[in-house]
């Protein structure tokens, strides 16, 4: 790929889906963009980059960010953060909340499904007594289209059944049919879904409780990063938790958070809500 | 070193299966059906886990299983099934006998890991 070539998908990948792809990405490029290409009819990617400078149609534009996002993802991925939900976050919020009797948690890169999934499964075993009387919205949102889709069905492969998930949770939530697997309605219908991009505005998401953002900010510049971090700082509640990938941390890139005490995950509760606990306090 | 017993009449699958649990660090033992499996178990009755085949000759998956569940061991192993067979029905039969985790073949290297975390041993 010339150099000119990869400088241009670079920088559209950048600005319309935030995807800092870096250098010697060449074959990551290659692998993924040539069959978007041959299933457009064109003979490559060179064409498919003539094709999105000559008309960069919105339907053009998505299938080429789709195709470079990665959806890698698994049941109860890293296991400590249901841990930690089921041991110290979701008792801790009852206890703050039990007045109004809600929890709301986002999910903000779902992928195809299973970490929202995952969550419903750990509140209806650990908290049983939610399904009466509390109000649970889990909100799972991201930017492609088609994996939200796919999520949404809750159908799964052999393979993707076998990672991360107990063999007891299989029996207990899923059905084998032609296809695979699918998801029982009494945990598909946990979930809300809803399509948004994190480099845009998400004024309108609300508040929440609990936020998952793992494994979406390493695509990211560390301004970016920032950015998305400071903006979601904004929408968790009083003492609430951001949740992190495994790998991942806020150190040196947003002084909007402190880590959280007692949790095994990455997980961190935003300045402002412990700022405004002292102030209610005096 | 952990010992995990891999069960199953195909060599391919023995091969392959050792490979990967070696990579894993663990000491790993074969037998090619479930009587033989039972011999390899009275000379070392502290394997930690077994990898289970179903289909097998001489003596099934399922026969070894129960035949292993009765044995007066100073701890039984935990038991992975591991089996082209993928509907609700065997695994539930598997369950029932005493298996603790269930793999459906073919799997990768990622499931097997997956699979013996859960049950504690990785
Ligand atoms: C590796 S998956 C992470 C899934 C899940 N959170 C997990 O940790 O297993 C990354 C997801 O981020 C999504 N994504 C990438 N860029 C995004 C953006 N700008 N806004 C929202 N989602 C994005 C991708 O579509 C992909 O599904
Ligand atoms: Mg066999």
């Amino acid at each position: 790929m010339n150099p000119l070539d990869y400088k241009f998908l670079s920088e559209f990948l950048q600005s319309n889906s935030g995807l800092h792809l870096g250098e010697n990405k060449e074959y990551l490029l290659e692998s993924r963009l040539t069959p978007v290409a041959q299933s457009l009819g064109l003979s490559g990617i060179g064409e498919l980059i003539q094709s999105l400078k000559r008309m960069p149609t919105l339907e053009l534009k998505t299938t080429v960010v789709e195709a470079m996002t990665t959806n890698e993802t698994l049941f109860f991925r890293d296991s400590k953060p249901f841990d930690d939900l089921a041991r110290q976050m979701i008792p801790e919020i009852m206890e703050a909340n039990k007045t109004q009797r809600t929890i709301r948690i986002w999910c903000a890169a779902s992928s195809t499904g299973q970490e929202p999934y995952s969550i419903a499964m750990q509140l209806r075993e650990s908290f049983p007594e939610l399904s009466s009387g509390w109000n649970v919205k889990i909100v799972a949102t991201d930017i492609d289209g088609q994996i939200l889709a796919k999520a949404q069905q809750g159908q799964y492969s052999q393979f993707e059944i076998q990672r991360g998930l107990s063999i007891q949770r299989l029996i207990k939530y899923f059905d084998k049919n032609e296809k695979g697997w699918q998801l029982k309605p009494e945990i598909r219908n946990e979930i809300s879904w809803k399509q948004l991009n994190l480099l845009k505005d998400f004024g309108m998401m609300g508040q929440f409780d609990i936020i998952f953002c793992r494994n979406v900010l390493i695509y990211f510049t560390p301004e970016v990063k920032k950015q998305i971090l400071d903006r979601m700082a904004k929408h968790i509640s009083h003492n609430g938790y951001l949740i992190l990938g495994g790998a991942e941390t806020i150190l040196g890139i947003s002084d909007a958070y402190y880590r959280a005490e007692g949790c095994l995950s990455a997980s961190f509760h935003p300045h402002s809500t412990k700022s405004s606990g002292v102030t209610a306090l005096r | 070193m952990v010992k995990i017993l891999l069960v199953d009449d195909s060599r391919t699958v023995r091969l392959v299966g050792r490979r990967m649990m070696e990579k894993m660090g663990f000491e790993v033992l074969e037998a090619e059906h479930g009587e033989d499996a039972l011999v390899v178990i009275g000379k070392h009755p502290d394997v930690t886990a077994i990898l289970l085949d179903w289909n097998m000759p001489v003596m099934n998956g399922l026969d070894f299983l129960k035949a292993l569940r009765a044995l007066p061991l100073p701890k039984q192993p935990s038991v992975v099934m591991c089996t082209t067979e993928n509907d609700m029905g065997h695994i539930m039969e598997a369950m029932d006998a005493g298996a603790n985790e269930y793999i459906m073949k073919p799997f990768t290297e990622d499931i097997v890991r997956d699979k013996l975390e859960v049950v504690g041993i990785l």
